[in-house]
């Protein structure tokens, strides 16, 4: 209240010195004035929402008039000059506008609303969803804030149904109810994350601590961005900037006991009342060696060094923004995790424990991947009558080097992949009276990837240009008083070129010289020179409704059809990829997979507890995926030979999250998940299936001690019954017998206990401090997951604890 | 228009996305080895020469390596034994037994035969005194059918036993080459 009379003060003042403006500017102009038989009408309208403002008044040299219930207002007897016009209105800031008269004249006048009423839109657009009948796991600024030394695998692990698919400790790439890779698209500050995601040894690059709010659609894609998403969309943004004459930001220092180190992240905003503001954010990791109870991992520590940089202009009607921001890293891989044949992993899996192991260090030797991510965006709108019109340019530069164990003094990568990605769109949203919603877009994108052929090994994936073209549309509308329905639609297309090289006896074996003869350039002997060019034309539509039962309650049905493209590698992978020390065969006559997924979701919150329950089937035609078919002798020994298959699929399960406050201050949280996958025509378990586990939750809470907070996780994640049976029979020369390559049984079942405490303070300055500390694997527990794919090298890490200060401002 | 203004701002991006047409460049395959032949000579008798070889021309393609052996192995004599590894993909082929011997402390051959009882010597050893493997002697101790197994290491834990067993490291070429001892 307070505050509201201080604007009441100011705009007062302004008022005055307004008036005084416009009695001597017309006092001087109208000594020229000649006809006065002019009408001037006015409409006043509301500039972010149109509506029109009832009760504004408008002055101009003596004249004074209020506007009526459709905002209009009309002056007569003008003389032909100009009319500065002072136009004030209760809710609003006082407007000074000129108008030359010659004739009758009509014009719109839109006024701007406080700005403290502004500042609660912003909050209101900021908790907005993307869609209102698709239900969206949220991840707080507190939940990142707690996990800000991690990555975004870790975080997202913290919702019901996702879990995190790793190689090693560090490198984690999110699964959302069954499906990762090329079928999760993740969306960094509206831009779609162009960064070779179609690898499951790739994690995405995001820096967690740019972000400021996490969605989570799961099994759906949000049209506006995607049409692929056969398992979901994770959106990351940052959140929009105050409208006040204000400085503000946050340093975070951050050490762990498993690394043996820790990070610093900064940000700082600026921001202005007239709308511009900037701001600046970077974060520096440095680990060393991560520890399993037993033993050191040897060269899994990593470095990284984020920094992102914002500014523009954010009004209610028009606005722009640029934005940059670079994602660096480098990460060291289990160094004993390079098997090069079957009997490697053969041997690992007997050893029970890494074949090397070295006292802990801080060095990120071979192998390792050094990625840099670059991405530079422009966005400007600006509010019409028919709605909201958006642009957004944006350019991705995704730089990945992988370094192997090489012979000879080879020092240069074994991976060298530079992917970038052009892309502008233009977006409209439109609001209706009856309190509808249309959303509607054009995007292209072009797409170029270059693998430098210097590093002397053969390209996994080919040179290629690609071009798309999409089109969508999403209407939403509120039925009844408690129904709410959506639907959507999308139309993409893609034109692929690509250059590559295939081993000609592959080329001829796969059949490709009669299915292909088109794509070949020219036969070179030993290799072909083939130039595959594809269109894929791909449809995906959402439908979807809620019911509200009431404020609280809410019941989400929704239907969705995905259709994804195949990525470069299920299209072109034409052998040894030495990091899974197997043969991958791509193959080119595959086409979209197209995802139909049915989710329903009752989601109930009050003050006391909150009860979200979803239950999902996705119904998968083609679906993509590798199984192996047989070991290929070379003369490095056997190596086991994966295809890249299409068949039918179908993912299945539900989780269940139930929080509860019991007395005052002590909160219980439950959170359980079940999924299955299969192939349709034979009922085969899909690999990689999530295990279901439980966690609960239990924390107490001091709040007149400093917010004083101690709380005890518990996850319990069961060893995983069904799964393919991908074991081999292998010869082993030496002994000549047959030994069996078991990749595919899953580890035991664990259980894990963390605990977690933290406590805040106000700083003298207005800051307030908060320390977070973390005890991850708090009985030091000796276990493997079923997700990792370096499971048969390696045990998770044990007993780890986090200490985090952070200072806000 | 403001809309306008940005779209042009976008222009010099969409520019310098536009190039050339032209075919990547093909990959010189490095570090591939493609073939690895044994010679064995008769200690006894210079002129009994015996070959074994392993070529697998298109790698990791699905053409299976041609193994040969050129004739049998003769009992109560000693051979002795050196190995070349070559990378024919390249043209001419490469050499890959220089870099190994140059890199001797991270490679290390393995002997080992079934079927018939063989006894293997090293010949060449690294600058720490510990085998490698490119020179040998091989005596056949009896007669029959069986097979002599080479396999490659590429950094192995040294030093071990000269079996696998203790050899740690990653496998670069194991191949079983089908003998008679006469």
């Amino acid at each position: 209240m307070n505050c509201k009379c201080k604007k009441c003060g100011a705009s007062f003042t302004t008022k005055l010195a307004l008036t005084l403006y416009s009695f001597f500017s017309l006092c001087c102009i109208n000594s020229f004035a000649q006809n006065c038989n002019n009408k001037l009408s006015i409409q006043i309208l509301d500039l972010h929402d149109g509506t029109p403002l009832e009760n504004a008044t408008v002055q101009t040299n003596g004249l004074k008039g209020t506007t009526d219930f459709d905002g209009n207002l009309t002056f007569e007897n003008l003389c032909e000059d100009s009319y500065v016009l002072t136009i004030s209105h209760e809710d609003c800031e006082s407007l000074v506008e000129t108008i030359d008269i010659k004739k009758d004249t009509f014009r719109k006048i839109r006024l701007e609303h406080h700005l403290n009423e502004l500042e609660e839109i912003m909050v209101i657009s900021n908790n907005r969803n993307n869609s209102r009948t698709l239900f969206e796991n949220k991840i707080s600024k507190e939940v990142l804030d707690d996990y800000n030394s991690r990555t975004l695998g870790e975080v997202l692990k913290t919702v019901t149904g996702v879990s995190s698919l790793n190689s090693g400790s560090y490198l984690s790439k999110p699964v959302i109810n069954g499906l990762h890779s090329s079928r999760v698209i993740l969306i960094n500050n509206g831009v779609r994350l162009e960064d070779q995601e179609w690898g499951i040894e790739h994690a995405p690059s995001i820096d967690i601590n740019s972000i400021d709010k996490i969605s989570i659609i799961k099994g759906a894609s949000a049209l506006k961005y995607a049409g692929d998403a056969v398992g979901g969309v994770i959106i990351a943004e940052s959140s929009r900037e105050k409208l006040l004459d204000t400085v503000y930001g946050n340093a975070t220092t951050n050490l762990q006991s498993n690394g043996r180190a820790g990070g610093i992240s900064t940000n700082f905003t600026k921001t202005n009342s007239n709308g511009w503001y900037y701001r600046l954010q970077g974060t520096l990791k440095r680990m060393g060696d991560f520890e399993t109870p037993e033993y050191v991992m040897t060269n899994t520590g990593f470095s990284e060094y984020n920094l992102s940089f914002k500014a523009g202009l954010n009004r209610i009607d028009h606005g722009f923004d640029i934005y940059y921001s670079l994602f660096s890293n480098r990460l060291g891989i289990l160094r004993s995790s390079h098997a090069h044949t079957a009997i490697d992993i053969i041997n690992a899996i007997e050893n029970d424990i890494p074949h090397i192991i070295e006292d802990f260090s801080y060095d990120i030797n071979i192998p390792r991947q050094k990625i840099s991510h670059n991405l530079l965006k422009l966005k400007g709108f600006k509010n019409f009558d028919f709605g909201k019109l958006s642009m957004r340019y944006d350019f991705q530069s995704n730089d990945r080097k992988e370094y192997d164990i090489r012979r000879g003094d080879r020092t240069r990568p074994a991976l060298d992949l530079n992917l970038q990605t052009h892309s502008i769109a233009f977006d409209l949203e439109s609001k209706f009276e009856n309190n509808s919603n249309l959303k509607a877009g054009i995007s292209a994108r072009y797409q170029k990837n270059f693998p430098d052929p210097a590093t002397g090994v053969k390209r996994i994936i080919p040179d290629y240009k690609k071009y798309d073209f999409s089109l969508y549309s999403v209407y939403d509308t509120n039925f009844s008083e408690n129904w709410f329905l959506e639907a959507g639609i999308r139309y993409d297309f893609s034109h692929i070129d690509a250059y590559k090289y295939y081993r000609t006896s592959l080329w001829e074996a796969r059949n490709y010289d009669e299915l292909f003869p088109e794509f070949v350039v020219e036969d070179l002997g030993l290799n072909t020179l083939t130039n595959p060019k594809f269109d894929f034309h791909n449809i995906s539509s959402n439908l979807g409704a809620r019911y509200s039962i009431s404020e609280s309650e809410n019941i989400f049905i929704n239907y969705s059809m995905s259709s994804r493209k195949p990525n470069p590698s299920e299209l072109f992978s034409e052998g040894l990829h030495h990091s899974s020390a197997r043969i991958e065969i791509g193959d080119l006559s595959f086409n979209s997979e197209v995802g139909h997924n049915f989710s329903l979701t009752y989601d109930s919150s009050n003050e006391k507890s909150s009860l979200t329950v979803n239950a999902f089937a996705n119904i998968v035609d083609d679906f993509i995926y590798m199984i192996p078919v047989d070991l290929l002798p070379t003369i490095a020994g056997v190596f086991p030979y994966w295809e890249y298959k299409q068949e039918d699929a179908k993912l299945f399960g539900f989780d269940v999250k139930y929080d509860r406050q019991y007395f005052t201050n002590f909160f219980v949280g439950h959170q359980f998940s079940i999924i299955k996958g299969y192939e349709r025509a034979n009922n085969k378990p899909l690999i990689n299936m999530p295990p279901v586990n439980i966690k609960n939750q239990i924390s107490y809470n001091f709040p007149e001690l400093n917010n004083l907070n101690f709380s005890l996780e518990s996850e319990y994640v069961f060893k995983q019954n069904e799964y393919p049976n991908n074991n081999f029979e292998v010869f082993i020369p030496t002994e000549q017998t047959y030994q069996l390559l078991d990749t595919s049984t899953p580890p035991d079942a664990y259980h894990l206990l963390n605990f977690a405490s933290s406590i805040g303070f106000k700083a003298e300055n207005g800051g307030n401090y908060k320390i977070n500390l973390r005890i991850e694997n708090l009985f030091n527990k000796l276990y493997k997951n079923y997700l990792n794919r370096l499971r048969y090298f390696t045990h998770e890490m044990g007993r780890n604890i986090l200490l985090s200060v952070s200072y806000n401002y | 228009m403001k809309l306008l203004k940005y779209a042009l701002l976008a222009i010099p991006f969409l520019y310098f996305s536009c190039d050339d047409d032209d075919a990547p460049e093909e990959i010189n395959e490095e570090e591939v080895i493609t073939t690895m032949t044994v010679t064995l000579v008769n200690h006894q008798d210079g002129s009994d020469v015996v070959t074994m070889q392993t070529q697998d021309l298109d790698g990791d393609g699905p053409d299976e390596p041609v193994v040969t052996v050129s004739g049998p192995l003769s009992s109560g004599t000693s051979y002795s034994g050196s190995i070349v590894w070559l990378n024919e993909m390249e043209d001419p082929a490469e050499n890959i037994t220089e870099e190994i011997v140059e890199e001797d402390d991270e490679h290390q051959v393995f002997f080992s035969a079934s079927g018939v009882s063989m006894q293997f010597v090293y010949m060449d050893f690294d600058g720490n005194g510990n085998p490698l493997g490119t020179q040998f002697v091989l005596a056949p101790l009896t007669t029959g059918e069986g097979s002599v197994v080479i396999t490659l290491i590429h950094e192995p834990d040294k030093p071990n036993d000269d079996t696998l067993n203790t050899a740690g490291g990653s496998i670069d070429i194991q191949t079983a080459f089908p003998v008679t001892v006469e």
